[in-house]
Formats: structure tokens, C-alpha cells, sequence
């Protein structure tokens, strides 16, 4: 219950900020976005992550998914290694580096995205399952259920919790990185933001920056009730257990 | 030495775990708190070292209310072993043995010849050991630095929670054998719990069987076993409990010191001829260092075979210290059915029969006491 | 565009040495406050009966953890200049990096120092340690490599975050690449990126290193059995 009034009470001091400096109109010479503004930007944010989010998830889950397979067992350390690696990679350095070799836009922007959304996927999805408990996979080949089955039955739902945690930080960070491609020509509201610092106007400022935080938060917070519901309720009981 | 009066241990939820106990633990005594899952033991004793405090009654130390005295420091002046041990995974064997002589701020020299000593004590060679880490060592091994880290600082009382209880049964029974050994030795108060009857009887002097946070009865081990007082009690200890009663003797207690022997050279017609006489079914067959070899039966003396060839050796042997309730086992598992008594030069001392464990258990049953007590 | 990036990169070294230098300031200034804050917190909530304040104040840090760099450097901005304190440069990178770092350090040695063994706890108690020695001679010692390892995070992500706060004015390696950007120079934002993923890099492996040196003995050398 605390957790959902303090959730509440953030939405509520960054929605009432924005709100706030929008009704500004103006500040000294500077024009503040107009509503208008900030609705689109908001839109085309939300364009942008959705974008890249979804198509790291398409993409990613099945590499991370291939990459426990036995068969590829000699590559699958390398693909792994790469993926860390990755992450460790400044957001900044992806998005200047797909600025730099695909050419400013939103083109260049969803594609940085993309990459970089996916690496929490892969390394998540790789991750559930390797976690799943190799008895309970050969109880379940044990009784009769083929290959495909297994995976599909018994594998995936038990690492779905791990791979949708995956999938929370990737889309959150994405709101983030998304913001940050706003240099390179991506709109959003990271232009916002960065129009305000470029004139020093700090009501412009927050007039982006504080619906990107909402919007990262709301995501946040969607995401972890997604997870309550998509947990088997066995593993819910197993948690509370231990 | 210790003394607990009228003791009572209330939870905060409500659960009387301990009611008005009431008894005294003498110096050099090896008290064991014994009974089922949930009857207070385990509560009772770490009241003693006041790590569960006390709702009502006292507890005295060598006649000084333990309440006096600082927490820490009555702790460090007992010795404290628990069932998964605790060693701290972080520091050496050596360190962890020393953890009470370095709160107590020994010289640092005395703290490692101390560790020395106790490794020794518990059969541990210092020279491999004292610079290992826990993770090195094996759990039977893990055990043993933990009975020598309670005896860190030399104190004169000794609390052990269930100390034997996460190991398998057989290191388990030879862990018991060496801390008998050891205590044999030092002589400390112990207060130790455990939940097994059979290692209460090995063990103790003074056995506090307790139930539901009472105590039903407290008395050296054969009188539980031959008068037990009331009918949980007597289910407690179990229905064979004469059988228990068995470990309390030992093979050189009962056994016949004159038993009938052959020799290698003789020949097998007339010692056939004796036997028939004598009515006697087996023979014992010895050399000329009275060394056993083997058994010799009736039926296959032949005249035509020297008694060379018709030995049948005995599987398993006895010493005049075990206990007759493995003397038994031993019987049961071999043909013959009697047990030749060794010494450790394998020269023979004596035989066990079926008979001589026949008296013990019948005269255990019917008579208050036994033999009486036990002896180490 | 590459080989650009190289002539840049050797003509102008003694830039690149600033922007590497500011940015390793920024950081370690950053994560020592959030080091020292973090353990102290960390300890403090893992203490008996806390376990609510544990919860909250775990809960505030990740939230934290999921509003975005660019819109936290902003709010901070609006805070400060309306606290009329510096709202461009060191500072607001600092606090946010700090904050930032927070989470991590805070959760790992909570979580470290509550997953000590139980039994060892009691066996330092049985044999009369007070709270205070087993904190220091038992809990922390355990807790270390986690809590390196919570240390460790927070560093190479400050980085990527404190590569941003160049743009703010707190110089370091998100300046080549943000003036890159501005003014259409590749190799100046190919320098930026790389220089900054390989001080991410290095950074990760070697706390790793400091992570292995600084676990007790004891615990590195699980399972050898005699």
C-alpha cells in the first residue's frame, strides 16, 4: 500500500511540474512549448521506445532463447560475453556512434535503440532458462513430452519472470536512452530538454525533463504488476516460502 | 555447579516452552537434555548462557545468579557448540579456535599453541590443519574444529546443542566415542541436547527427559532405561529399551574367560572323542601365542582332514570395551553365533555367547537397577 | 571516418588526457560519496527490527534508479539554481552520480550482511561476542566481495551517466561527442564513444580484480577439499 501512495504522490509532482512550466507560457525572451508540443513530443517518445522495444524483444528473446541450446554451446559463451560487454557501454557512446555511422534522425536513433534495448533481453532470456532446474526438465522428458514440448511447456513459463524483468529494465532504460538520442535528431522529449540547456532556461528544462521521469516511473510501475500477473502462481508461493 | 530453579521461558507469541524447571547440574557432569522436537530442551540450555533470556525463575553459576553478571563475559567463560557449527568461513581453523582466547585478549603466541592443542585433542593433525580454511574441510572434520573451538579458552562449562546431529551416523558414533575419550580427560560440566535416546544413553551421566517444557524425569541413564517413571517415558525410551540397557555394559563385563580351545597339532579323532564327552558343539582354535584363528566344529572333525583344513575363521571379532549392544549386532551376523573376545594382539581372552547377553537383558528387565552404571 | 578519428586522436592527446582525467574525477568523487553513504546506510537498516525502514529506503533508491539521467540532470538543475546554488557542471552530475550510485551499494550490503549464515551469527554470540564485534569481525568481513560487487556496478554505469553530464558543463569524455554531434565531426564523436566505452571496460574488469582481492581467503577457496 506505501509503495503505491508514494508511487502516487512522485506521478503526481512531476505531472504537476510539467503542467506548472507549461502554464508558464514564457520565461524572459524564451518560449515555452506549448502543450500541443509536449504532447507530441510525448507521442513520439513513447514512438521511438515502443519501437526499439519491441523489436529488441522479437529479436532478442529468440537469440537468447537459441543461445541455451546445446548445440550451440561452444558459441553461446562468446554471444553472451558480447552482450555484457555491451551494457557496459555507455548509452551516449551507442547513440554518438549511431549518429556518427548511420547519420542523425530518427532512423539512426530507433536502430541504437534497438541494440541496445536488446542486450537485457538476450542476457535475461539466457539467463531464466539456464535457471531453470535441470531435474524438473528431465521429469518432464522423463514423462514423455517431446523436445518442443518441453521448452514450450515447462522451460519458458518457469523463466518467464526472468525474461520479463529483462524486458522492464530494457524498456525503462529505453525511456532514458531515448531521451539522450535527442541529440541526434530523434525529437522526443529529449529535444526539449536539450533546447532548454542550450538556452539556460530551466523551466524549459524541467518542462521536459519531468514527464521523461514520469513516463520511466508509469512504465516501472506497469511493468511490476505485469510481472505479479504473469508469475506461475506456483513460483509466487515458492518465493513467499523462502 | 549449575543450578536452575523454577525456570520458565514464555515466547512472545504466547508458547510456554519451558515450565518450572528445576534442576541441578554438578560439576564435572555430563547432563543431557533429551526429548521430543519442541519439548524446551534446546531453550532450556541456551538459557544457561542467557542467549534466550529467562521469563521467570533463576539460574545460578557456581552459586552467582547468571543475572549479575555481563552477558559477554558469562559467555566467554562457556564454551558453546552448536548443530551446523557456525565456523566462520572467513578465518583459519587456527583462528576460528581462537576466536574466545582473542576476545579474551590472549597473548598471541598462547593463542596458537592453544589452537594447537585443541586440534590435537580432537585428532586433527595441527601441522595440516591449523592454517586451513572451513570450506577446505570435510563435515566430520568441520565438526571436530568446532568442539575444539568451544574448548577455546579452557572454560569449565561446556553448552552443545545437538553438536553431533549433521553428520552420518558413523562418523557420528566415532565422534562420540573420541569426545568420550576427551572428556574422560577434562572433565568439564556439559549441558548437551540432543533428541536421539541412543546417544543420551551412550553419553551421559544425568539424562532431563523433558516434555512440552517439563521435566518428566532426571536420572542416570539405566535407571531411565530399567524405571522409567510414566508411560511417555517408557514409549520414549522405547520398547526395546532392555536392548538399549545392552550399551550400557561391556563384553569384558560378561564374558566366559575359559572357553574351550584346540590347538593347531592335535589331533581332530581325540578332540572329537572330547567334545562328544564334554557335549560341546565348537571349539575355539589357537596357536602357540594363544593367537585365534578360527573356529572348529563338531560335525567337521574327520579323521582324515587335520584340523588345518577345516577352520572356519571368524568374520568378526569383539574387544573386551565394546559395548554389548554391537557385540550383539556382531553375533547375529556371524554363523557361529558367538563372538570370540580379542585383545589387541588378537590373543584370545574370552568368548560371548547368545546365553551370556540372554542374562544381562533378563536380569535388567526384572530387577530395579542393572549391573549399574555405566563405566568408560 | 576512422582513420580521422586516429589523426585526432594522436594530434590532440593532451585533450583527450583532460577529458579522460575530468571524467575520472567526476567519477571517483562521485562513487566514494556514494561508497561511504551507501555501507553506512546499508548497514544501518540491516539492523535488527528495521526491516520496514529496510524496505523503504530500498524501494525510494530504485526508484530513483528508474528516472531517467537526462531528466534527473534536469530537475537537479531546477532544484539548485532555485536553492541559487550552481545548477550547470560539477555539482549536479555529482549529486545525481551519487544518488545514482546509491542503490547498489545500498541493496548489496544490506542484502550481503542479512545473508550471513545464522548459525555463525549465534556461534559468535554464544561465545560472547557483543553486536558491535560481530558486526565488525564477522557481518562485514562476509559482506565485502557483495558489497564490491554493488560497487562495482555503480561505478561502470556512473560512467555512461556522468558521459552525459558533460553536456551540462561537467566536461569529461560526453564532450568530444557532444560537440561532435554539434558540429557534424565524426571522428570527434568516434572519439568520445570509444575513449568512454574503454574506460567502462577497464573500469569492470578491474574492480572485478579488486572484487577477487578483496574476498577473504576463506571464501575464495570454496570447495577444495582435502
Amino acid at each position: 500500500m506505501k509503495k503505491y501512495i508514494t508511487l502516487a504522490l512522485l506521478l503526481v509532482i512531476l505531472l504537476g511540474i510539467t503542467v506548472w512550466m507549461t502554464s508558464l507560457g514564457s520565461v524572459g525572451i524564451f518560449k515555452m512549448a506549448p502543450t500541443m508540443k509536449v504532447l507530441t513530443a510525448t507521442t513520439r517518445h513513447l514512438q521511438i521506445v515502443a519501437a526499439a522495444e519491441l523489436l529488441a524483444i522479437v529479436v532478442g528473446i529468440p537469440i537468447g532463447f537459441t543461445n541455451t541450446r546445446r548445440a550451440v554451446r561452444f558459441v553461446s559463451p562468446v554471444l553472451i560475453g558480447a552482450a555484457n560487454v555491451g551494457q557496459t557501454v555507455p548509452t551516449l557512446a551507442f547513440i554518438g556512434i549511431a549518429g556518427a555511422v548511420l547519420g542523425m534522425g530518427y532512423k539512426a536513433a530507433v536502430v541504437a535503440l534497438f541494440v541496445y534495448a536488446m542486450l537485457p533481453i538476450i542476457r535475461n532470456t539466457y539467463a531464466g532458462i539456464r535457471s531453470v532446474d535441470p531435474a524438473v526438465k528431465e521429469a518432464a522428458q522423463g514423462m514423455g513430452m517431446s523436445r518442443w514440448q518441453v521448452t514450450w511447456k515447462v522451460e519458458l513459463p518457469l523463466a518467464r519472470p526472468v525474461i520479463l524483468a529483462g524486458i522492464r529494465t530494457s524498456t525503462v532504460v529505453n525511456v532514458g536512452t531515448a531521451a539522450v538520442a535527442g541529440m541526434i535528431g530523434a525529437g522526443g522529449l529529449g529535444e526539449i530538454i536539450i533546447t532548454g540547456i542550450a538556452v539556460r532556461v530551466t523551466q524549459l528544462i524541467l518542462q521536459g525533463a519531468a514527464p521523461t521521469a514520469a513516463l520511466a516511473v508509469i512504465l516501472d510501475a506497469l511493468f511490476s504488476g505485469l510481472e505479479e500477473v504473469v508469475t506461475p502462481r506456483g513460483l509466487k508461493v515458492l518465493k513467499q516460502a523462502q | 555447579m549449575i543450578k536452575l530453579e523454577h525456570v520458565t521461558k514464555i515466547f512472545p507469541d504466547g508458547t510456554r516452552a519451558v515450565k518450572d524447571l528445576t534442576m541441578e547440574i554438578g560439576k564435572g557432569e555430563f547432563c543431557i537434555f533429551l526429548g521430543p522436537s519442541g519439548c524446551g530442551k534446546t531453550t532450556s540450555m541456551k538459557m544457561i548462557n542467557r542467549l534466550a533470556p529467562l521469563s521467570s525463575g533463576k539460574i545460578y553459576i557456581d552459586e552467582v545468579d547468571i543475572m549479575k553478571l555481563n552477558p559477554n563475559e558469562l559467555r566467554r567463560g562457556i564454551g558453546y557448540a552448536i548443530q551446523n557449527i557456525g565456523l566462520f568461513p572467513h578465518l583459519t581453523v587456527a583462528e576460528n579456535i581462537a576466536t574466545v582466547p582473542i576476545l579474551k585478549k590472549w597473548p598471541k603466541t598462547k593463542q596458537r599453541t592453544r589452537a594447537e592443542e585443541l586440534l590435537e585433542l580432537v585428532g586433527m593433525d595441527p601441522g595440516t590443519f591449523l592454517d586451513r580454511y572451513p570450506s577446505e574441510l570435510s563435515g566430520g572434520q568441520q565438526q571436530r574444529v568446532g568442539v575444539a573451538r568451544c574448548l577455546g579458552a579452557d572454560p569449565p562449562i561446556l553448552l552443545m546443542d545437538e553438536p553431533f546431529g549433521a553428520i552420518d551416523p558413523i562418523t557420528r558414533g566415532k565422534l562420540q566415542d573420541e569426545f568420550l575419550k576427551i572428556q574422560a580427560k577434562i572433565k568439564k560440566t556439559i549441558a548437551f541436547v540432543t533428541h536421539d535416546i541412543n546417544e543420551a544413553i551412550k553419553m551421559g551421566d544425568k539424562i532431563a527427559l523433558l516434555r512440552e517444557g517439563e521435566l518428566v524425569q532426571f536420572s542416570d541413564p539405566a535407571t531411565l532405561l530399567n524405571a522409567p517413571k510414566d508411560e511417555f517415558v517408557r514409549n520414549f525410551v522405547g520398547a526395546d529399551r532392555s536392548l538399549k540397557g545392552l550399551r550400557l555394559h561391556r563384553v569384558r563385563d560378561i564374558m566366559q574367560e575359559s572357553p574351550q580351545i584346540v590347538k593347531l597339532g592335535e589331533n581332530p579323532v581325540e578332540v572329537k572323542a572330547c567334545m562328544e564327552r564334554d557335549k560341546l558343539k565348537w571349539a575355539m582354535l589357537v596357536d602357540d601365542q594363544n593367537q585365534f584363528l578360527g573356529w572348529v566344529t563338531y560335525e567337521d572333525l574327520r579323521e582324515d582332514k587335520p584340523i588345518r583344513e577345516i577352520i572356519q575363521p571368524a568374520a568378526v571379532t569383539a574387544a573386551p570395551e565394546t559395548p554389548l549392544n554391537e557385540a550383539l549386532s556382531m553375533m547375529l551376523n556371524s554363523a557361529i553365533g558367538n563372538l570370540a573376545v580379542l585383545d589387541e594382539q588378537k590373543r584370545l581372552l574370552g568368548v560371548l555367547t547368545f546365553e551370556n547377553i540372554r542374562e544381562v537383558l533378563g536380569q535388567a528387565g526384572s530387577a530395579q537397577n542393572g549391573f549399574g552404571g555405566k563405566d568408560r | 571516418m576512422w582513420i580521422q578519428a586516429w589523426n585526432y586522436m594522436i594530434k590532440h592527446s593532451d585533450k583527450i588526457l583532460n577529458w579522460t582525467l575530468q571524467h575520472l574525477y567526476i567519477i571517483v568523487v562521485a562513487n566514494a560519496a556514494a561508497a561511504v553513504l551507501g555501507i553506512l546506510i546499508g548497514i544501518f537498516i540491516s539492523g535488527k527490527g528495521r526491516e520496514r525502514l529496510a524496505d523503504t529506503v530500498i524501494y525510494l533508491a530504485s526508484i530513483m534508479m528508474t528516472i531517467p539521467s537526462l531528466a534527473l540532470y534536469g530537475i537537479l538543475m531546477g532544484i539548485l539554481s532555485a536553492l541559487t546554488l550552481p545548477s550547470i557542471g560539477f555539482l549536479p552530475v555529482v549529486i545525481a552520480l551519487t544518488l545514482y550510485g546509491l542503490l547498489p551499494i545500498v541493496r548489496n550490503t544490506y542484502t550481503a550482511i542479512r545473508e550471513v549464515d545464522p548459525a555463525i551469527i549465534e556461534a559468535g554470540r554464544g561465545m560472547g561476542m557483543s553486536e558491535l564485534q560481530i558486526l565488525i569481525k564477522v557481518k562485514i568481513p562476509l559482506a565485502v566481495p557483495v558489497i564490491m560487487a554493488g560497487l562495482r556496478q555503480a561505478i561502470v554505469m556512473n560512467i555512461g551517466i556522468a558521459a552525459i553530464g558533460s553536456y551540462i558543463g561537467a566536461g569529461g569524455l560526453g564532450q568530444p561527442i557532444f560537440r561532435g554531434i554539434a558540429n557534424y565531426r565524426v571522428d570527434l564523436i568516434l572519439i568520445g564513444a570509444v575513449f568512454v566505452s574503454l574506460l567502462a571496460i577497464i573500469a569492470d574488469l578491474l574492480m572485478g580484480r579488486v572484487e577477487w582481492l578483496t574476498t577473504p581467503k576463506g571464501i575464495r577457496i570454496r570447495g577444495r577439499r582435502t
